[in-house]
């Protein structure tokens, strides 16, 4: 049978995908091109002059041992907040696909905290881990850890983990239920009467039948912690203490916005840019070939 | 090898919803056991509790001498064929039929050993290396048998298993997995809602209706001698032809004014009281003379090839009566309906259950 619509003629294609490639071409490319034009140049402090320096920019953020430091703390913080909010959410998702009682108001629950914004879920955090003020920092201190995110690096780094999990649990959970819910239930009561136990079951069967999902997932959720945690690291830590939880997008905001080194910012914002490009591109390289079933 | 015996099983579902209500069975060893109904009677509710599925609400599940209520479907050692196949999607076929054995830590040389048997018994062998969503239909159903013979099971589950496979398709593996049973002689309880599947297959036929057993019996008795009006309509294509009918004394009803002499019939029915009699589309002489007689008016034939269904009223009632193609003319509209009281069945009204000889 033929599915294909025929539609005649240019202007009602164009008129249907004008409003998408409009916002695109505003809000995506005219501003990374602005990057890329902007990471050539140099300006002075108060705006007034630019000239054009090439690759300068570049070169001197290679020098600059902040810039590496903040690749590995990156590298660090996106490993940790991937692992983690996967891992929670699908152990939460596989208890939720199970029917319990009450387990609607469960999932609607869970899916809550991604609703609140994340400078929002930052400060909340914060307070609860305040070194004096925070609820939970008591009894941390009564166990006999000199908690304090202000000035311990680890602390901070562990806070910040904590908070951007949190909010992207809920995310993962509702992708990894529906990925759960469309194996069929026949599937694995057939593996149940082959022998296999609950955890068996789950490593041999389920975890594999996922794998597109928790694929799709984690190529999302690295996404995520390289530029939406910024709203986070800003209310929490603001990059400290001493840049030590500074991100590399958080750096592009520290250099710019409040180092006004504008071509600095931009040449990161532009390797930021094809670093993101780069990894997307590779994950997907290797779902092709690995994850189909 | 086991048998499998249910005592007064029960399925009470969240609600109180009963499900089963209360079914007892022995299905001997080596037999294939055939549960038929229509969808909703409890049969795959019943087949899944044996498997350990479902949790048994009340009354006892063995397997063998084993009671099974508690024990895990692994530990039961039953293999199941599901519906819908349900293979591992992302494991070869060789792995889908080694996966229950690799479970059970048995040997890698015996694994290899007996998952090339089965694939040789099924003609599966060139496609031990594909996935399942590289088969066809009807490969794939072979795969799901060759998953269960290759554990060498007490007993073989299966739960509607041709009822995704094509028409031409679903005779050819109906076939297959009689003589494969009669092969290996394994103890099998097969589910359907397809009373021609339950016939040919069965050594013992259970019919159900709401979480009931009606009748249990082989094929050939359950055919010959339904127990109630819901087997004597389920069992039979076309079904049985039922018409009310008054007793006139004993041996004899009558059906709009016409008498019909009954073999099987029980002592001491009122004359005068109601009665329900009938009589199989196959069994009435269409066009023929006999002892007894009923007329009926033709509203419509239907051709099937070899035999013809000739549609109408009998004192009012729909009527079916098969006949052999050219026997009578399509456009005959009156028929004169010879009886074999040896072929007529009563029923009570109010019970269903059949008034024939105690």
């Amino acid at each position: 049978m033929e599915k294909r619509a025929h539609i005649s003629g240019w202007t009602l294609p164009l008129l249907l995908i004008l409003p998408q490639m409009a916002i695109t071409v505003i809000f995506f490319y005219w501003p990374a091109s602005q990057a890329i034009w902007q990471s050539f140049l140099r300006e002075d402090a108060f705006g007034l002059a630019s000239e054009f320096v090439g690759f300068e920019n570049y070169a001197s953020l290679f020098e600059q041992p902040e810039y590496y430091r903040a690749m590995v703390t990156t590298a660090i913080f996106s490993s940790l907040v991937a692992f983690f909010s996967l891992a929670c959410a699908l152990l939460l998702a596989s208890q939720a696909d199970k029917n319990l009682r009450g387990g609607q108001a469960f999932k609607t629950l869970l899916v809550w905290p991604y609703a609140v914004a994340p400078a929002i879920a930052g400060v909340l955090w914060l307070f609860m881990f305040h070194p004096t003020l925070g609820t939970l920092s008591k009894p941390i201190k009564a166990v006999g850890i000199d908690w304090n995110p202000m000035l311990n690096a680890n602390h901070a780094m562990t806070l910040l983990v904590l908070s951007a999990t949190w909010k992207q649990i809920s995310y993962n959970f509702l992708f990894f239920l529906a990925g759960l819910q469309a194996i069929p239930k026949s599937v694995i009561e057939a593996a149940a009467i082959d022998g296999a136990g609950p955890l068996r079951r789950f490593w041999t069967v389920i975890f594999p039948l996922l794998s597109p999902t928790t694929f799709f997932l984690l190529v999302v959720n690295i996404v995520y912690v390289f530029f939406d945690t910024f709203g986070i690291i800003d209310a929490v830590t603001g990059g400290g203490p001493a840049g030590q939880t500074t991100t590399l997008v958080y750096k592009v905001y520290a250099d710019g916005r409040l180092g006004g080194d504008l071509g600095g910012s931009a040449a990161q914002s532009v390797i930021l840019m094809i670093i993101v490009i780069a990894l997307t591109a590779i994950q997907f390289r290797y779902v092709e070939r690995k994850v189909q079933y | 090898m086991a048998g499998v015996t249910l005592d007064t099983v029960r399925k009470i579902y969240a609600g109180n919803v009963e499900a089963v209500k209360g079914v007892s069975l022995s299905i001997e060893d080596g037999s294939f056991c055939v549960l038929v109904g229509p969808s909703g009677c409890g049969k795959s509710t019943l087949l899944r509790m044996i498997a350990g599925l479902e949790t048994i609400s009340g009354g006892e599940v063995k397997i063998g001498d084993r009671v099974v209520n508690q024990v895990e479907p692994a530990d039961r050692d039953i293999a199941m064929v599901f519906q819908n196949y349900a293979l591992y999607p992302h494991m070869s076929v060789y792995d889908n039929m080694a996966y229950g054995l690799r479970n059970r830590g048995t040997p890698k040389g015996e694994i290899e050993k007996r998952v090339k048997e089965a694939a040789r018994i099924l003609a599966i062998e060139s496609f031990l290396a594909r996935k399942p969503r590289q088969l066809s239909g009807g490969q794939r159903q072979r795969v799901a048998m060759g998953r269960a013979i290759v554990r060498k099971p007490q007993v073989f589950l299966f739960d509607e298993p041709l009822s995704n496979l094509d028409a031409k398709l679903r005779v050819q593996m109906r076939v297959e997995i009689k003589r494969l049973q009669r092969a290996l002689g394994v103890t099998s309880i097969y589910v359907t809602h397809d009373q021609v599947e339950a016939m040919t297959l069965s050594d013992k036929l259970v019919v159900m209706s709401g979480g009931q057993v009606e009748q249990v019996g082989t094929p050939a008795e359950v055919y010959r001698r339904p127990e109630t009006r819901f087997v004597a309509t389920f069992i039979g294509s076309p079904p049985m032809n039922i018409l009310p009918g008054t007793v006139e004394g004993p041996g004899r009803v009558s059906v709009g004014g016409q008498s019909i002499a009954v073999t099987d019939m029980r002592d001491g029915l009122t004359p005068g009281s109601a009665i329900e009699v009938g009589l199989r589309p196959e069994d009435v002489q269409a066009g023929g003379v006999g002892a007894s007689s009923l007329s009926m008016d033709v509203d419509f034939v239907e051709e099937l090839g070899a035999t013809q269904l000739f549609h109408g009223k009998v004192a009012g009632a729909e009527f079916i009566v098969q006949a052999s193609t050219g026997q009578l003319p399509a456009d005959t509209r009156k028929l004169t309906l010879a009886v074999d009281p040896e072929n007529v069945h009563l029923f009570d009204p109010q019970t269903t259950k059949r008034l024939g000889r105690e």
